[in-house]
């Protein structure tokens, strides 16, 4: 290459590098936008440009905390984690074990059986939502958790059995067939060998299923009717309809502390995210 | 001995049946019965208070043509997803083309497009969205700077839904790092090759790069069909699905007819055309993309 050619690559690489980086930041800049705007007061927040507060004022922070209906969002945080961790837990654990079973095993019916698995990805969650919804409520579960919770326990999240199969198969099998000789049962050679091996992928399902949840907004919608067990994103929906003149500080701040949780998340655990989306194809 | 021992093998390999139970019974009870269910009700006339009445097509009759309603939902769907899908995945795919190199601060730079995909469709970004396009908002004040006219953006029939199409295509983030995986995984002799034949940039683009990540492509694209022609939560929460029902998607008007009306047997006629249209779609794209899309193996296992 020549060396004015060279330089050309190199000037247009700087130039595309400055572009998607300022594009990214356009793109940041609405969640940067709504941390300054819940220091601000109503009328600052419209009209204006200032990114900046003119002064830090906590107030939204400290009446949003109250709620509405003298229920305060550390209720609706603790009923969201209560949905949430749980839901998390269960659907790592029974998806893992779920997992094993297509990728170890070879029984008749498992080609059959994986390929009604892959097909379900594809089923769409508003044809199910309805006969779901009248089960439930047959089994008097409205306006409880199990709703979250059977789904989980019975490892109907197929992204997460398919993302942890295919990891799976990346394992040596011999690692299973020595444990074997060892007289370890197929239990044993899970737990002992195979887990502690799919931490990262484990991890990586944790953690979208946990985003996922914790975002939901429309199963809290349908299945839970009492404030008392509202979910964040309930309370943050109630927190916009139930007032007439809105105060946007007050709802930016719950909106912001929403948020929270998942940017700690994020930044302390950026790795398996990278990995989770790279490896499984998921969508986050 | 050695038939003693493959017995212990074949009765090991039933085992699976035992791991896979969790699974079989979701699938069974959680899945598959409310499928079924799903089409029956779709033919009947059910609230959740009384036992379904068989109405045979009626439903599906009374929505295609006496409800005009539905004919605007359906309408509006589409343009959603005809601008949220390609929207997403061609922002997605330039962006990632531009940052597969080696540059230094890539890691930061990806966290940042991630971020807004972190908090996909929550309730807090759907409020923050209807703020900033409120008429005397930050995005209208920021025009303004610029020396640009004010738009209406949620109150006008015309940008509502270009609006809420916005925060979709902004969560490009997801598919991008998907994109950008996929990029890395192309075969660095893929492009010798090319380079040997004289390929320039622009054809080892076309021949080399695209083929090889268009399985993920493909599967992105599937995937957020499915997404975009049930969504929901966006124009619930930012529009109610106004004005004049420019943004009411067919997921709204499914929710309202079965939990508001307690319509449910109408509603699920709904569902059953959303899921239509999802087949459709699904089988025209795996059609288009048995020429197009390029798999390097069958996949076996």
């Amino acid at each position: 290459m020549s060396e004015s050619k060279k330089r050309r690559v190199r000037i247009s690489r700087s130039v595309i590098n400055v572009l998607i980086t300022v594009y990214g930041l356009i793109m940041l800049y609405p969640i940067v936008w709504m941390f300054f705007a819940t220091f601000k007061k109503n009328e600052e927040i419209f009209g204006s440009v200032r990114l900046l507060p003119q002064t830090f004022d906590i107030s939204g922070y400290i009446s949003g905390w109250k709620g509405t209906g003298g229920i305060s969002y550390l209720t609706y945080f603790l009923n969201t984690f209560r949905i949430v961790v749980p839901v998390t837990l269960l659907t790592v654990m029974t998806c893992a074990l779920v997992a094993y079973g297509f990728a170890r095993f070879r029984f008749p019916g498992k080609k059959i059986l994986f390929m009604i698995l892959i097909s379900t990805l594809m089923l769409p969650n508003a044809v199910i939502m309805i006969p779901r919804y009248s089960l439930f409520n047959k089994f008097g579960w409205i306006n409880t958790y199990m709703p979250f919770y059977a789904p989980a326990l019975l490892a109907t999240y197929p992204f997460f059995i398919f993302m942890l199969v295919q990891f799976m198969r990346g394992l040596p099998k011999e690692l299973d067939e020595s444990a074997y000789m060892d007289g370890c049962g197929t239990f044993r050679v899970f737990t002992q060998i195979l887990l502690p091996l799919m931490k990262p992928a484990l991890f990586s399902a944790g953690l979208f299923q946990f985003i996922w949840t914790y975002n939901d907004y429309l199963n809290p919608l349908l299945y839970i009717n009492s404030a008392t067990k509202y979910t964040i994103s309930l309370a943050l929906k109630l927190s916009i309809d139930a007032e007439s003149v809105v105060q946007w500080n007050k709802v930016m701040a719950m909106a912001f502390l929403a948020n929270l949780p998942l940017i700690i998340l994020f930044f302390s655990a950026q790795k398996y995210f990278v990995e989770g989306i790279a490896t499984s194809g998921i969508k986050g | 001995m050695a038939t003693a021992k493959s017995k212990s093998i074949r009765k090991r390999e039933y085992q699976g049946y035992l791991y896979i139970l969790p699974w079989l019974l979701g699938f069974t009870i959680l899945q598959l019965y409310p499928f079924i269910q799903s089409f029956y009700y779709s033919l009947t006339n059910y609230s959740i208070m009384a036992s379904p009445k068989w109405v045979g097509i009626q439903n599906y009759v009374t929505l295609l043509t006496n409800d005009r309603e539905f004919w605007n939902s359906f309408t509006v769907t589409w343009i959603y997803t005809l601008y949220t899908v390609p929207g997403k995945i061609i922002m997605a795919l330039i962006i990632a083309l531009l940052m597969n190199r080696n540059m230094k601060g890539i890691n930061t730079l990806r966290t940042i497009y991630y971020i807004p995909s972190l908090f996909g469709g929550s309730v807090a970004i759907c409020i923050l969205w209807r703020l900033m396009f409120m008429d005397d908002g930050i995005i209208n004040a920021l025009l303004s700077v610029f020396g640009l006219p004010h738009v209406q953006w949620l109150g006008n029939t015309k940008t509502a839904l270009p609006t809420i199409c916005m925060l979709e295509i902004w969560q490009f983030g997801s598919s991008m790092v998907m994109l950008l995986a996929a990029l890395k995984n192309v075969p660095q002799d893929l492009y010798e090759a090319a380079e040997l034949d004289g390929a320039g940039a622009v054809a080892k683009l076309v021949h080399v790069t695209l083929p090889q990540i268009s399985p993920i492509i493909f599967f992105n694209v599937i995937m957020q069909t499915i997404n975009a022609l049930q969504a929901f939560t966006n124009a619930f929460v930012i529009t109610k699905g106004g004005p004049l029902k420019s943004t009411y998607l067919l997921g709204m008007k499914l929710y309202q007819e079965a939990f508001s009306y307690y319509k449910m047997g109408y509603a699920s006629a709904i569902s059953w055309i959303i899921f239509g249209a999802i087949m459709v779609v699904t089988l025209l794209l795996f059609r288009f993309s048995s020429g197009v899309v390029y798999y390097s193996d069958a996949g076996e296992f």
